[in-house]
């Protein structure tokens, strides 16, 4: 699924930032919020679930291509990750949802 | 791109904030010059992790990358305090990192594991109380 569409298809998801590259594919979420091992294993064009909203989790979605973040349980970046979220074109989400029900979702709606 | 191209940066020690501008940079213009995406990705994390690691550990230092051709070298140079064992800090899961610096999400002990694996040469040297020099080089062919 295009990002374009999974961002509404997954209203549930609030939008924090909408990036640039909405043209490109969803492919698989992805749940991890040790850094490292996000870097290391997340696949290329994940739908990246998480809890660790700051702004090295901004950097390694960037460098690892996912192709956005979905900050759970209630997590939220701050304003100045925001703006650089906006400034690097990253696709930001967030719920209040648990990360497996929200990873869940995201495999449901990518399924469906 | 016939001919080398050299990157410059700086990294401060417990600069977060800034950790990350080198290794994307790097990969901007890795993708500017049309470099393969799977190489782009593994000089990327490779470069992340050396930066980030500089970043948490050291007293601040410089990174170089050399664009050649055939490869990219990635010098990593900080100026101490050095690592007294290179073999353990080499295992996974293996951490040094404080509890601040874990709740940022880092500390997992795949720092070097994840360089190892995303570069085709990792050379480390260190002398505690000088510094530590890591190379990594991707073979672009």
């Amino acid at each position: 699924m295009l990002l374009g569409s999974f961002i509404e298809a997954i209203s549930e998801f609030e939008v924090l930032n909408k990036g640039y590259d909405l043209d490109r594919e969803v492919r698989v979420p992805y749940c991890c919020d040790l850094l490292s091992i996000a870097m290391g294993r997340m696949p290329q064009g994940a739908a990246w679930v998480t809890v660790m909203a700051n702004t090295n989790a901004l950097a390694v979605a960037s460098l690892a291509e996912a192709a956005c973040i979905i900050l759970a349980e209630g997590s939220r970046l701050n304003e100045a990750d925001i703006a650089k979220a906006k400034e690097k074109g990253i696709t930001v989400l967030a719920t209040e949802l648990p990360v497996f029900d929200a990873a869940l979702l995201i495999y449901n709606r990518l399924h469906d | 791109m016939n001919e080398k191209i050299i990157l410059n940066y700086n990294v401060d020690s417990d600069d977060f904030t800034r950790a990350g501008e080198a290794s994307g940079n790097v990969k901007r213009n890795l993708k500017l010059m049309g470099v393969d995406p799977d190489i782009v990705r593994r000089v990327a994390i490779s470069l992340y992790e050396g930066e980030i690691n500089m970043v948490i550990h050291s007293n601040g230092g410089a990174i170089e990358v050399i664009i050649s051709p055939t490869e990219i070298e990635m010098i990593l140079k900080d100026e101490g305090p050095g690592i007294e064992d290179t073999e353990l800090a080499m295992q996974a899961g293996y951490s040094t990192a404080p509890d601040n610096i874990r709740s940022l999400g880092f500390g997992a002990g795949m720092g070097l594991p994840n360089m190892k694996k995303n570069s085709d040469e990792l050379k480390i040297e260190s002398k505690v109380g000088v510094g530590t020099t890591v190379t990594m080089k991707v073979f672009i062919s």
